[in-house]
């Protein structure tokens, strides 16, 4: 090795470009190590509730009768809101990408993330206070006539802070997720399966029936998955609206609660034990929103390999 | 169409069988006589309105149109119709969130010292002394809004050197490599980490590190980092990802090295897509409250240091104002209160999503299409 001014300046470069793309390689590391950290530090401080005795455990009958009602609540909150949601928002998609004026679709879809922009704990406070008054009549009236539901069994709740209500908002939180992730796999749909159809005399709906919804329908179902991930783990919705309780099968009664309220709601004053359960709780949502995620992504990598059609 | 191609006025054979143009406006106005008669009876209110007069307008144009053009077309009609009232549905949420914050939130703002006071010594006595006797509401968000503007700013300071350069790994190292395609796929996945679960991560690891019950500026910033830091890498990785090839080749051409290139040429290309992406992070980060909640406690006092102390913010101010009153007996000063920094943060996170957008749009790359 000759060491010439001109190939120790390039030694000089070559170091940067070594530090350089070393700390990029850090970065992407740290992402990783984080999440491992998030799962290794959840886990850790979890396990003294889960080894601890039972009946040192809130409730006293141990972790897992403790944990298995607010698992429950957490998917029945997370159903509802998808139940509302998801019709709802493949109709907005649908009117963005096929049924709008072009020139408008794009302000649309503006006005349809301002949604997502909103702070949780505003749609919180605005249920608790708005729409938990508003929508109480319709529970009493739902109790009258349909109580033979288990789902709508009365006495109604007269302030309407029910896990139908916690439902409701957590809806309005998942739409425009699933709306964005839909409409943009509605537009993917090759242009030329879309004119084909109307070609051969199909209105717009057969067009949209034959050609759009199977081309996007894996694409849906993740955006679904996607919007579910985002139910579970919400917190601030029901933490604010619904009046917490034990587990009911009636929807329109106060009672129920979820992971993430349940953590919200008790971990500010929390000590000793109580911290690792509470903190268990959360390894318990982790693992749940976590394994959903994955399948969601699971869906969109695998159909990106097929949607070279277009 | 077809008036303009035959000069009698009668209808064509080519339109016959379709309702003619004015068919949705008849519709309509008779939906809406008809949904007003309808609700007369019952006892008039606009949302019941609004609600019958679509399903009659539903009803009657699908009706008039399987009656003229046949079963398909009336099905074309009815997906129209739910698809438009489906969009409709949406905005109703939106505008009655904004309303009831504005009406609620501008009494609380209109407060002289909302902005400027914090909670510092303010008590439940004050509050049943303004409901008693009408004087103003005192206690204010100026320590929340601090709080939250400490927290944030650490958060991006550090959640954007970190974001960018594992945006820059993807793009100018990854090569499609297996750690590469890990790295994407743990972001998709970190970005549905429940916000709550990235706040006990934070507290977590500060109870093992440092000591059980920490509670400070420095935890939450931690907790909204791991939110903000897979926002930061797709925005910038998908900015990166548009700079053109030639740049990058032109600048090897001229013999600069890989690590100056990225710095001179390739980063400040897509410098203004990385900055309203970041801000957009802010802007979803900004709002959170319930890992804010779990690491940065709630303080009444304004904590200028985020290394030590419980801290406010704007959301878990809202969020405390809420659930548990100043005053218990006489909670509506403290709901002012609530919604006056609702309307705030709101105000905040839509200034922010502006910025973006102006960001992007004034030093927008030219990408040469």
């Amino acid at each position: 090795m000759t060491t010439t001014s001109l190939t120790q300046s390039r030694c000089a470069g070559r170091a940067g470009d070594k530090v350089f793309s070393g700390a990029a390689l850090a970065a992407g590391c740290l992402i990783l190590a984080v999440l491992f950290g998030v799962a290794l530090f959840l886990v850790v401080q979890a396990i003294p509730a889960l080894v601890a005795s039972p009946d040192k455990i809130q409730g006293g009958e141990g972790f897992f009768a403790y944990i298995w009602p607010i698992v429950i609540g957490t998917l029945i909150a997370a159903v509802i809101a998808l139940v509302i949601a998801t019709p709802v928002a493949i109709g907005v998609a649908l009117f963005i990408s096929h049924f709008a004026p072009r020139g408008l679709a794009s302000g649309l879809g503006y006005v349809i993330d301002l949604l997502a922009a909103i702070p949780s704990v505003v749609y919180g406070a605005w249920g608790a206070a708005f729409l938990a008054r508003e929508i109480s009549p319709a529970y009493d009236w739902l109790a009258n006539n349909m109580g033979w539901l288990p789902i709508f069994q009365g006495p109604a709740s007269a302030t309407g802070k029910t896990i139908l209500t916690a439902g409701i908002v957590l809806s309005v939180m998942v739409l425009p997720i699933i709306t964005s992730l839909s409409r943009e796999i509605f537009l993917q749909t090759p242009k030329l399966h879309e004119e084909a159809a109307l070609a051969l005399g199909a209105t717009r709906w057969e067009m949209i029936r034959m050609a759009v919804i199977p081309f996007a329908r894996p694409g849906i179902v993740s955006a679904v998955m996607l919007g579910l991930g985002r139910a579970l783990g919400e917190t601030m919705a029901v933490a604010l609206v619904l009046s917490s309780g034990a587990l009911t099968a009636s929807l329109i009664q106060s009672g129920n609660q979820t992971i993430a309220a349940e953590i919200a709601l008790n971990f500010p004053e929390a000590s000793g034990l109580k911290v690792s359960t509470l903190i268990a709780a959360g390894l318990v949502l982790f693992i749940i929103t976590l394994g959903v995620n994955m399948i969601a992504r699971w869906i969109i990598s695998r159909h990106k390999e097929f949607s070279g059609a277009n | 169409m077809t008036s303009t191609l035959t000069p009698v006025r009668k209808r064509s054979a080519l339109t016959k069988g379709q309702l003619p143009k004015f068919a949705p406006y008849v519709v309509l106005a008779l939906a809406l006589v008809v949904g007003a008669a309808i609700l007369a009876v019952v006892g008039f209110n606009a949302f019941g309105w609004g609600i019958v007069s679509a399903i009659l307008f539903t009803a009657g144009l699908v009706g008039w149109s399987a009656a003229v053009e046949g079963g398909r077309k009336a099905k074309d009609k009815l997906a129209t119709c739910l698809v438009v009232g489906s969009f409709l549905v949406a905005l109703l949420p939106l505008i009655s969130v904004i309303w009831t914050v504005l009406v609620n939130g501008l009494p609380g703002l209109l407060d002289p010292g909302f902005l400027t006071t914090s909670m510092n010594g303010v008590t439940g006595a004050f509050d049943n002394k303004s409901v008693e006797e009408g004087t103003p509401v005192v206690g204010g968000i100026y320590h929340a809004l601090l709080g939250t503007i400490q927290i944030t700013l650490l958060a991006t300071v550090i959640s954007v050197p970190v974001g960018l350069l594992t945006a820059v790994y993807l793009v100018e190292y990854g090569e499609d490599r297996p750690l590469a395609r890990a790295i994407t796929f743990f972001v998709d996945v970190m970005t549905g980490i429940p916000s709550i679960v990235a706040g006990l991560f934070a507290a977590a690891f500060f109870f093992a590190v440092v000591g059980p019950g920490t509670k400070t500026g420095a935890v939450a910033a931690v907790a909204l980092s791991v939110l903000m830091i897979p926002v930061v890498v797709r925005s910038s990785e998908e900015m990166l990802k548009i700079v053109p090839n030639e740049l990058r080749e032109a600048a090897y051409a001229l013999g600069v090295r890989k690590w100056r290139t990225i710095l001179r040429v390739v980063i400040p290309t897509a410098i203004s897509g990385i900055a309203s992406g970041v801000t957009l992070a802010i802007a979803r980060v900004i709002g959170e409250t319930a890992p804010i909640l779990v690491t940065a406690g709630f303080a009444t006092s304004i904590n200028n240091n985020v290394f030590s102390g419980w801290m406010a913010s704007l959301p878990t101010f809202i969020y405390t104002q809420i659930l548990n009153p100043t005053s218990p007996s006489s909670p509506d000063p403290s709901s002012q209160r609530a919604w006056g920094a609702a309307l705030v943060l709101i105000i905040l996170v839509m200034l922010l999503n502006l910025g973006a957008r102006l960001i992007a749009r004034a030093f927008a790359p030219k990408t040469g299409r």
